[in-house]
């Protein structure tokens, strides 16, 4: 580090090394956090990831699908499951483009996810905003919190 | 693309460690991206869910690309979460470029989390072929 900051050498090669030793230490903390069980566990080929939240009145389920419109995910609520199934496209390049990087996966997808609790499945809404899907399921009444007077 | 019916995998968001510490704490991640050169223009497209074009930032200087998108955490204040199998945090990405690129005509598009640049290559750096008449 010294050297190089006193001679202005090329720091190129140097970001670059250091990044990758951050990554494989990222690595190395995502596998042991997933030994120790802290790390929430996923299903091996599961596609979309859901984040689930709920308040008093819904259940709220998010999933990050970059490049895909709400119209062509096909989403199906059966008793107590949800199941999400689409297909990512990516248009190919053409006229000879030649690809430095391809990163970005394309692929059909197909996800069950049991719900948390009763849902309303006629009032179950579906929305995609900027690559996010969020799906607001309302929770059956006689599954909503009820206050109990005490007399 | 032959293979369009293969099943997508879960990727785990890259998850990277920031150029200089942030005034704001928070996870940062790496966009997967897909470059392509013609021999025009250097098209970049890269993923960046729940990014809106106002909080995402494109900086040319130099050589050098970057790419910032903060992301707001979509979830309201009365929501308690379940189960979290995705992090929600800003999205970094810098790049180098090799290419001269016309700063004048480069174009950005964000439509559903998918950020498409096209940088334009100047008039110069374009090959022209010269063809040699017999004499």
């Amino acid at each position: 580090m010294f050297l190089r900051r006193s001679f202005n050498w090329p720091t190129r090669n140097y970001p670059s090394s250091f990044s990758e030793l951050t990554q494989l230490k990222n690595q190395m903390d995502q596998l042991f956090e997933g030994l120790s069980g802290t790390a929430p566990t996923t299903g091996a080929g599961v596609f979309p990831l859901i984040n689930v939240t709920e308040n008093q009145d819904a259940y709220r389920i998010r999933a990050e699908l970059p490049g895909i419109k709400a119209g062509e995910l096909d989403i199906t609520v059966t008793g107590k499951s949800l199941s999400i199934a689409g297909e990512r496209k990516i248009s190919e390049e053409t006229d000879g483009a030649r690809y430095h990087r391809r990163e970005r996966e394309s692929g059909s997808f197909r996800r069950m996810v049991s719900l948390p609790g009763p849902v309303d499945a006629d009032k179950v809404e579906a929305g995609c905003a900027n690559g996010v899907l969020t799906l607001v399921l309302p929770k059956s009444e006689e599954a909503k919190p009820r206050q109990i007077a005490v007399k | 693309m032959a293979e369009t019916t293969q099943a997508l995998q879960a990727q785990e968001k890259r998850a990277m460690s920031s150029p200089a510490e942030t005034t704001r704490s928070g996870v940062t991640f790496t966009p997967a991206v897909d470059i392509f050169e013609t021999e025009t223009a250097i098209t970049l497209l890269a993923d960046m869910p729940g990014v809106i074009s106002e909080n995402l930032d494109i900086d040319l200087r130099e050589n050098t690309l970057t790419l910032e998108g903060d992301v707001a955490s979509p979830e309201g204040s009365d929501e308690v979460a379940i189960f979290r199998e995705y992090p929600v945090g800003k999205y970094f990405r810098q790049f180098t470029l090799s290419e001269v690129i016309d700063q004048e005509k480069i174009d950005a598009s964000l439509k559903d989390g998918v950020l498409r640049l096209n940088l334009p290559k100047v008039e110069k750096a374009t090959p022209r072929k010269v063809t040699v008449s017999a004499g």
